[in-house]
């Protein structure tokens, strides 16, 4: 399996690898995928006053592919308001790091923990209207 | 300073040693006759040099020269083996037994079997990868009329035991085929003693060229098998087509290499394998797959607990590897082998197969030992599942999301 170079790039230098402390404000997370399908992806967003994520961190267990997914969208949330990152679609994701068919899953996965993370956040605030977050682990 | 990357992948493949080329070139180029021409010169010395290398594929499992069929590999033996069997004996029966953890070349042909009306029962192996003899033996039926059972397992390198296993076959009057393409050169292998009745073997496993293998026959008692391929005749009518002298030639002196240098080259191959073993063990969590006795010097299948596979190879690049993991695939299903196991699916999608060979050095295995330590170490700082064990947490009783 060849890769892209910006999958490499993401892969060798990624963006971002981290989790923020228990105690920081603002902080939410979400956690998608599965270890029995070979990826799980944890996202964090820190999002501040104004509703506008400042600053965002992932862990990832899956292939190159999926890491350098999460890797692209904890730059694409930042400065973004919750809303606005809702917007950042799988498709968008899988085109900027030139996914092949068989990894389109990694940006599915990589879309639906921003949702998971923004769902978590309006949760812990009081926002959470019910939806559940589907996620496409193992279904490719 | 270490060339790379580096070659650890001789169960997938073998380079041709350099003294088997040498005998293979002059079968391209001047004695280029065909040993199926009766009639000159050019035809008398390329037949010579089938049956010469005849022999030494004979001799490296003591068996009869004549007992030895040309195919175009193991892949092809198999198909011949186990097709040519049941398609002969069905009035027999139409039971066939195999196990899980065949390569594809055996559990493919049996799946075709199964479209053609015949029965097939897989077993499932040990945790450690090895048959249970009784589970084995109550497997058998009246009208079962074949097993197949391969020696030595291509992924996690455990040797079966084949003499057991032919015991049973042979007072049941059941033929009984093993699949040896991991074996040769690896393990002693006396066709004289062992009650086999077809065993598949391959030259590029053993530092033979690729395209070539055979089907061990057995005289006595006869196997009578149905032809796979129609044509001229050739190989007593088993299998047609113009044989390659110089790949039948290659593989003939790869078999001679393999017969007198296995014994040194074993323990040599053994001392880095358990060399890479010992530095790996170093780092934290993680498991061999199969069992750690009855297996060949050359492979070690371990799995790095919280790492996904495929990005470990994609970290490992100066090491040629193979993953038990196959997340390319359009299912992400992992290694069938390490899930008959009874491994977990992260762990079967954790594992790395290391085969060692010929020309490995102890180098190349402290060059792998250390980086893989280093690259584990910066994908499980990677990992949420690392920090969840780090914590703690028992990922079995997570509830992962959509799973």
């Amino acid at each position: 399996m060849s890769y892209s170079t910006k999958v490499l790039d993401h892969y060798e230098n990624p963006r971002n690898v981290g989790t923020f402390g228990k105690e920081d404000e603002g902080v939410a997370t979400g956690m998608v995928g599965a270890p029995a399908c070979g990826d799980v992806m944890k996202l964090q967003i820190k999002v501040n006053k104004d509703g506008v994520i400042e600053d965002a961190k992932f862990k990832t267990y899956g292939c190159g592919s999926a890491i350098a997914s999460s890797s692209l969208v904890t730059e694409w949330v930042k400065g973004k308001t919750l809303d606005e990152a809702l917007t950042i679609k799988n498709t968008q994701i899988a085109e900027e790091l030139a996914l092949p068919p068989v990894k389109i899953h990694c940006s599915v996965l990589a879309e639906d923990a921003i949702k998971a993370a923004v769902a978590d956040y309006k949760a812990r605030h009081g926002e959470m209207q019910g939806e559940m977050v589907e996620t496409a682990a193992c279904k490719g | 300073m270490i060339k790379t990357p580096i070659y650890l992948d001789y169960s997938a493949t073998t380079p041709v040693d350099p003294r088997v080329a040498e005998v293979m070139i002059p079968y391209l180029t001047e004695k280029f006759g065909n040993p199926a021409s009766r009639s000159h010169e050019f035809g008398w010395e390329a037949e010579k040099a089938v049956e010469q290398a005849r022999e030494q594929v004979a001799a490296l499992v003591n068996a009869d020269p004549k007992e030895i069929i040309w195919t175009s590999g193991a892949t092809e033996s198999n198909n011949l083996a186990i097709k040519g069997a049941a398609h002969f004996y069905k009035a027999k029966g139409k039971h066939l037994v195999t196990m899980m953890t065949e390569h594809k070349a055996v559990i493919d042909t049996m799946r075709h079997l199964e479209s053609e009306g015949y029965e097939v029962t897989y077993l499932k192996p040990e945790p450690s990868g090895l048959v249970d003899i009784e589970k084995f033996k109550a497997a058998l039926r009246p009208d079962t009329i074949l097993a197949s059972v391969m020696l030595v397992n291509n992924e996690i390198g455990v040797i079966q035991d084949i003499a057991a296993l032919g015991e049973i076959c042979r007072a049941q009057g059941i033929i009984f085929h093993v699949d040896a393409a991991q074996a040769t050169g690896k393990v002693a292998i006396d066709l004289a003693k062992l009650k086999v009745d077809l065993m598949s073997f391959s030259a590029h496993k053993t530092y033979g060229p690729k395209g070539i293998g055979a089907l061990y026959v057995q005289r006595k008692p006869r196997v009578r098998l149905e032809a796979q391929m129609h044509g001229g005749g050739h190989e007593r009518g088993l299998r047609s087509g113009t044989l390659a002298t110089h790949q039948i030639a290659g593989m003939g002196e790869a078999f001679r290499i393999a017969r007198e240098e296995m014994a040194a080259e074993n323990e040599r191959v053994r001392s880095l394998r358990d060399r890479l073993y010992k530095g790996l063990s170093q780092i934290e969590e993680v498991h061999v797959n199969g069992d750690m006795e009855q297996r060949v010097p050359h492979n070690l299948n371990i799995s790095f607990n919280f790492v996904e596979g495929e990005s470990l190879i994609m970290a490992i690049r100066d090491l040629a590897v193979s993953s038990g993991s196959a997340c390319t695939s359009a299912s992400l299903e992992p290694s069938y082998v390490l899930r008959a196991l009874g491994r977990s699916d992260e762990l079967a999608h954790s594992s790395i197969r290391f085969t060692i060979g010929r020309f490995t050095t102890e180098e190349e295995i402290d060059y792998a030992i250390e980086l893989l330590k280093n690259k584990i170490g910066r994908l499980r700082e990677m990992s949420p599942l690392w920090d969840m064990f780090k914590e703690g947490v028992d990922l079995s009783t997570v509830k992962w999301a959509s799973h």
